[in-house]
């Protein structure tokens, strides 16, 4: 059967609303009423720092792409660490490049319930030229339903929220000359 | 170290949701099964235990802190001690070999591990964003924190490095799935072809629904022995029992962040994460070349965690040629191309072939239809119980599941426990269990034998 025909409908946490159930007389038969399952939300409010990694945060509102160096050893990380993963060196703040290359990509058709709304979306990582890690971001104007290995290697740069989030999405990639 | 033995092994029934009993309850049918299998009732079974590992991922899923104490209640075991284990998809493996190292240091002579997760609680689009947690919460997740696509991503570039193909993929799941047939403790049981996974929705391109585990509510749980222990169940139990032991251990990690993970030099590569079987000139001419066409290990594409991991649980064993060594691989296929990675990384063939050992038969069982083409006779089945794939994913279970299979298999007794023979390896003398969580971070091998 085509794709599109649905046999049945997705299957919800929507349900009726029960305030009893009932309950033989001879108490031998309980143990064939289970499961009674119920439902209850549990939303939260979190309070998250950056920490020591809040520049970086703060480049983006500012249209800027923070990455840092090793003092010790050179090694350059795309995505901040202020402790070199290689040697153990403490690294300084640098502005990573606005153009890189795609390294890798996907097409997310699903997702987290967060992002459900946003599928299909490009996830990529991308390279830069002097820098040793690479970034994970968004990639866009390219057509989420025709994707293609020639994605990979194409030149892209970087794209800015004019009004800051403070989040890692407020910087996207989009190809070079789109 | 003292010599470990794993003298019996018992799975729950996997499903997607498990709501005619909660977890503590679920893990008893996998603890039962134990004993059952054993022929020893509960008080025997206080009276020899030591101590318990308890294995399970994530706290978010039940909305139940502590579970691990509930499960020790339940089965009756307080007060003995008990620890809880976490590591994420490799939760079950390093609770193994937590329980390895209770009875090798000498600190018990018999103790139990249990694994479970229960993760029907949540719809699957919010279970997906529970997963995604394990990613980093400031550069990660919130750029649209999804596993499936983590891992998608990994492929790719497996794709664009070495030309692997998503037919390639799709066989693996053929396989998986069509073990499965044979295995009633498995939740998906399907003959398919490479079409039929294909044409399957895409979820994170390319992989497709059919190249990915689904969540399931479910439990493990396996009992390991000293030499002294072993003799005192034997006494229990009235009988001698099969000799199974573990024989190596090996863990490995990586950066959390995929986008962190090294892209080293071949010197780099041959000082720190070659085998044994690649020290020839033969394998050095060919990883010279790979470098030379813009190859860097481990990137993306490559688990450098389940590199190590293997080379370690080697070393241990005294394994230097895997493919001949090892009878059979239970792996951590969450994902087809996981499974095709893993090859590589546990050197059942070099970095870069992996996609067209997927298709020569060499990983497939004997005496099976899968309805392929494939040109290689089978050597060292992988993931012969039908995989993560087609059994299941409850994550705290999941590395637990795969050693139980593992033991039956050098025990010679799964046509015993499935009621079915045909995925038994004939002769199985030697086999390795693997564990692997979130993209590759943490990683577990173990090598377990059956005495002669
Ligand atoms: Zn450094």
């Amino acid at each position: 059967m085509a794709d599109h025909i649905k046999t049945h409908p997705e299957e919800s946490l929507e349900g009726a609303v029960v305030f009893n159930v009932p309950i033989p007389t001879d108490l031998e038969a309980l143990t064939g009423m289970a499961p009674i399952v119920i439902k209850y939300p549990y939303h939260i409010d979190y309070v998250h720092s950056y920490g020591q990694d809040s520049p970086f945060f703060a480049g983006l509102a500012n249209k800027k792409l923070l990455g840092t160096k090793c003092q010790s050893c050179g090694h350059t990380f795309a995505t901040p660490r202020m402790s070199c993963m290689q040697c153990g060196g403490a690294t300084k703040w640098v502005e990573i490049p606005h153009e890189g290359k795609v390294h890798t990509f996907t097409v997310c058709h699903f997702g987290s319930e967060a992002f459900l709304p946003e599928c299909p979306f490009v996830l990529a990582l991308i390279e830069f030229e002097g820098v040793d890690t690479l970034f994970l971001t968004r990639l866009m104007g390219v057509d989420p339903l025709k994707p293609s290995m020639d994605w990979v290697g194409t030149k892209v740069k970087a794209k800015f929220r004019r009004l800051s989030q403070l989040k890692p999405t407020d910087v996207w990639f989009v190809p070079v000359g789109s | 170290m003292r010599t470990v033995y794993v003298v019996a092994g018992g799975v729950s029934k996997f499903a997607k949701a498990r709501p005619d009993k909660t977890f503590q309850a679920i893990v008893k049918e996998a603890y039962d099964y134990c004993l059952q299998d054993l022929g020893i009732d509960a008080r025997q079974a206080f009276e020899l235990i030591d101590g318990t590992v308890a294995s399970y991922f994530s706290d978010h899923f039940q909305r139940q802190l502590m579970s691990g104490i509930m499960v020790q209640d339940y089965l009756g075991l307080v007060p003995k001690p008990s620890h809880r284990v976490e590591g994420g998809g490799a939760t079950g493996g390093l609770s193994f070999q937590e329980a390895w190292k209770n009875i090798a240091s000498g600190h018990m002579d018999t103790c139990l591990v249990y694994g479970f997760e229960t993760m029907s609680h949540v719809e699957t689009w919010k279970g997906n964003e529970f997963i995604a947690l394990a990613s980093d919460v400031s550069f990660d997740f919130p750029v649209g924190g999804f596993y499936s696509g983590y891992y998608a991503m990994m492929v790719v570039r497996h794709m664009k490095e070495f030309g692997t193909t998503v037919e390639q993929l799709a066989k693996v799941s053929v396989k998986n799935h069509i073990n499965a047939l044979h295995n009633p403790y498995a939740q998906k049981r399907k003959r398919l072809t490479v079409e039929d996974v294909r044409n399957s929705p895409m979820v994170a391109w390319p992989l497709t629904r059919l190249d990915i585990c689904t969540m399931s509510d479910g439990a493990a749980a396996a009992i390991l022995v000293s030499e002294d222990g072993l003799a005192k169940m034997e006494k229990a139990a009235g009988r001698r029992l099969p000799k199974v032991k573990i024989t190596g251990i090996g863990r490995g990690t990586d950066a959390m962040r995929m986008s962190d993970r090294p892209h080293q030099s071949f010197d780099a590569f041959y000082a720190a994460n070659s085998l044994d079987n690649e020290q020839d000139a033969d394998s050095k001419a060919y990883y010279k070349e790979l470098w030379g066409n813009g190859f860097r290990y481990p990137g993306v594409h490559s688990f450098r965690a389940g590199r190590m991991a293997s080379k370690q649980a080697y070393k241990h064993a005294g394994i230097h040629d895997p493919l001949k060594e090892i009878d059979f691989v239970e792996l951590h296929d969450a994902y087809t191309s996981s499974e095709i990675q893993t090859y590589e990384d546990m050197g059942l063939c070099r970095y870069g072939e992996g996609g067209t050992f997927a298709e020569s038969g060499k990983a497939f069982l004997p005496g099976i239809d899968y309805g392929l083409d494939l040109p290689h006779q089978p050597i060292c089945p992988v993931n012969p119980s039908g995989g993560l794939i087609a059994c299941g994913h409850p994550v705290g279970a999941t590395g637990l599941m795969q050693a139980v299979f593992g033991l039956w298999q050098l025990q010679n007794t799964f046509g015993k426990h499935l009621g079915d023979d045909k995925l038994q390896v004939k002769g199985a003398r030697r086999g390795v269990v693997h564990s692997h969580a979130g993209t590759g971070t943490y990683v577990t091998a173990t090598v377990m034998e059956r005495e002669p």
